[in-house]
């Protein structure tokens, strides 16, 4: 961990000045944004308020159009989703981004696929793949096997798949699009137990979701985004939880100043 | 992570050991039962003919179900890619009969073969790269683009040869369509190889991984991180070389290249490869599914003709397959979705 010259962790991730803007659309208006190692930050605001752009220019499916990102103590810019994981950002997506044609195998490592030389060709590391997603399928506390068709799974199983995807490449960010919003509340107990496993295992965790409670529950810090700017910041520890519900609520829908917390 | 913190174990079903081999089984039928019920059915249709015609089970005739569908059934590798990856390529007739003719204008011209053959599959790479680039990077629907490519090869074909056809007569090119190795034809030989080569291929490298990637989510493909126009671009440049390769054999076979060679073909094409498996959705199908596809299609035009059914009818009978395997393409998706 690098220190910067007051002392304090360098953040993870710093984001200074991020604009996003489609056509004469402002979809990010210079947004800045830290998150720590082990740190977990929820991202709440409005549909509309710039949430999924944030999180789609963090997971490198396009460029700001002006700003710095700066992750683990370097100026970064990922021109695909490729860069962003191979910097250490995984992302979990709303709707998991499965192909339900593959098995658990290939989709664990769609796009990062283990390749083995033999003679001229490089050819993919099939039985290596297999083994390693049992592994890390296993380490969620499934025996769902690598074999299985995803088209085939349940849910809460597809669920994992794709958190086993994110994890099999040691993520030093991770980023989670609703993630809950197709779970019963039974599995998203599981879900944000995992989340706060994760954050002891030092994953810095970015948390997009409707759900107040999910955020309460596992966030060190809340931000709300309202008209693609940061509208204020939370935490949500330092209030009883129904006042901190209000706050995020005020500042989401901009009806009141809020002090800050 | 061991013990009490488990977590993910509460999101499973707690599912009897039963229901769980019936999954299991029901997953690896969904894979396997087209092409055990084609081969089944090929197999039906193989005896129904010996004993129907005292021709039919003859090394000859046999022989001649191989050359009948060779031309067919290399193409279909290439189209069975694409649809696999999502796509569909119309244009492949038209690509065929572009690169015979370049080949056959080129050998008359005393270009050496192999520069002339060259010049051939560079015709199919070039009208892949076109269809590929026109669909993955201004997203035009494949069938719009492959029915609007098909037209401008095959009037290219037209316009450039003044509708002329070209009499080969260099002996090299000739041998490929009539020579044999151990009385093996050499045009069933390249069929063969083709489909080995790519069913070997498919599942072992990053192409056939992305292909059906690509086909059954094109999307998530994109968020992982796989560049998804490129591969695309790749399926339609594979197809395309495929088709040139076709189009040589065509002209080797026939003797002429003509601009309207392989009109229609479109039709065998595609009933093979849906006939196979393939699903027009794409995401699933073989290529050993597609070859024996192939060969069903093969043994009943050789059926036909050997009972004696009259050649107008062999398009009828073919459409009718060819909406049978469609049907059967869409029963088998409701199917699986209610599972």
């Amino acid at each position: 961990m690098t220190l910067d010259p007051t002392g304090t962790p360098a953040p993870l991730l710093e984001l200074a000045g991020v604009s996003k803007s489609f056509g004469p659309v402002v979809a990010l208006d210079r947004v800045d944004l830290r998150i720590g190692a082990a740190e977990a930050v929820g991202l709440i605001g409005d549909n509309g308020a710039g949430k999924s752009t944030l999180v789609k220019i963090l997971s490198g499916l396009f460029p700001p159009s002006t700003g710095s990102i700066r992750f683990d103590g370097a100026d970064v810019s990922f021109s695909t989703p490729l860069d962003a994981r191979a910097a250490g950002i995984e992302m979990i997506y709303q709707d998991l981004a499965l192909c339900g044609d593959l098995d658990v195998a290939a989709n664990v490592f769609l796009g990062r696929e283990r390749k083995r030389a033999y003679g001229p060709f490089r050819l993919l590391d099939r039985s290596g793949m297999r083994e390693a997603a049992r592994a890390v399928m296993r380490d969620l506390g499934t025996d769902v096997g690598p074999d299985r068709l995803v088209a085939a799974l349940s849910g809460g199983e597809r669920q994992l798949v794709a958190v086993a995807r994110a994890l099999q490449f040691q993520p030093r960010l991770l980023l989670l699009d609703e993630p809950t919003a197709a779970l019963s509340s039974e599995k998203i107990r599981v879900l944000l137990r995992l989340i706060e496993q994760l954050k002891a295992r030092g994953v810095s965790i970015l948390l997009i979701s409707h759900r107040f409670t999910d955020i309460l529950h596992v966030c060190d810090r809340v931000v709300v985004v309202r008209q693609g700017r940061i509208a204020g910041e939370l935490a949500p520890h330092a209030l009883p939880p129904e006042r901190t519900m209000a706050a995020m609520h005020a500042l989401m829908t901009g009806d009141q100043l809020v002090p800050s917390a | 992570m061991s013990g009490a913190a488990r977590p993910g174990q509460a999101m499973l079903p707690e599912r009897p050991a039963p229901r769980r081999l019936a999954t299991a089984w029901a997953s690896a039928r969904q894979r396997q039962d087209s092409a055990l019920g084609l081969l089944a059915m090929l197999l039906l249709l193989g005896v129904v003919l010996t004993v129907a015609s005292p021709y039919f089970l003859t090394t000859t005739n046999l022989l001649n179900i191989g050359r009948g569908i060779a031309i067919v059934g290399i193409v279909a590798v290439g189209e069975t890619i694409v649809i696999i990856s999502g796509g569909f390529d119309l244009s492949v007739g038209s690509t065929m009969a572009a690169a015979g003719m370049a080949a056959g204008y080129l050998v008359t011209q005393d270009v050496p073969i192999g520069v002339a053959f060259a010049v051939a599959l560079a015709v199919g790479l070039v009208v892949g790269l076109v269809n590929g680039a026109i669909i993955s990077r201004a997203r035009i629907n494949p069938l719009i683009a492959t029915l609007a490519t098909l037209a401008i090869v095959r009037g290219l074909s037209y316009v450039i040869s003044g509708g002329k056809e070209i009499v080969v007569q260099n002996e090299a090119f000739l041998a490929l369509g009539t020579g044999d190795l151990l009385g093996i034809p050499y045009i069933v030989i390249v069929l063969v190889a083709t489909f080995l080569v790519f069913a070997w291929a498919m599942p072992r490298t990053s192409f056939g991984r992305y292909a059906y990637a690509i086909g059954s989510s094109a999307r998530a493909a994109q968020r992982a991180g796989v560049p998804v126009a490129r591969w695309q671009i790749a399926f339609y440049s594979t197809c395309g070389v495929l088709a040139s390769v076709a189009g040589l054999v065509f002209v080797a076979r026939t003797g002429n290249a003509q601009p309207s060679a392989a009109l229609g073909i479109e039709l065998d094409v595609i009933t093979a490869v849906i006939l196979g498996g393939t699903s027009l959705n794409g995401g699933r199908g073989r290529l050993s599914g597609t070859f024996i596809g192939l060969l069903l299609l093969g043994v009943v035009n050789n059926g036909l003709v050997l009972v004696g059914v009259p050649a107008f009818w062999q398009q009828v009978v073919k459409g009718a397959i060819l909406l049978l395997a469609v049907l059967y393409d869409e029963l088998r998706r409701h199917r699986a979705d209610e599972a």
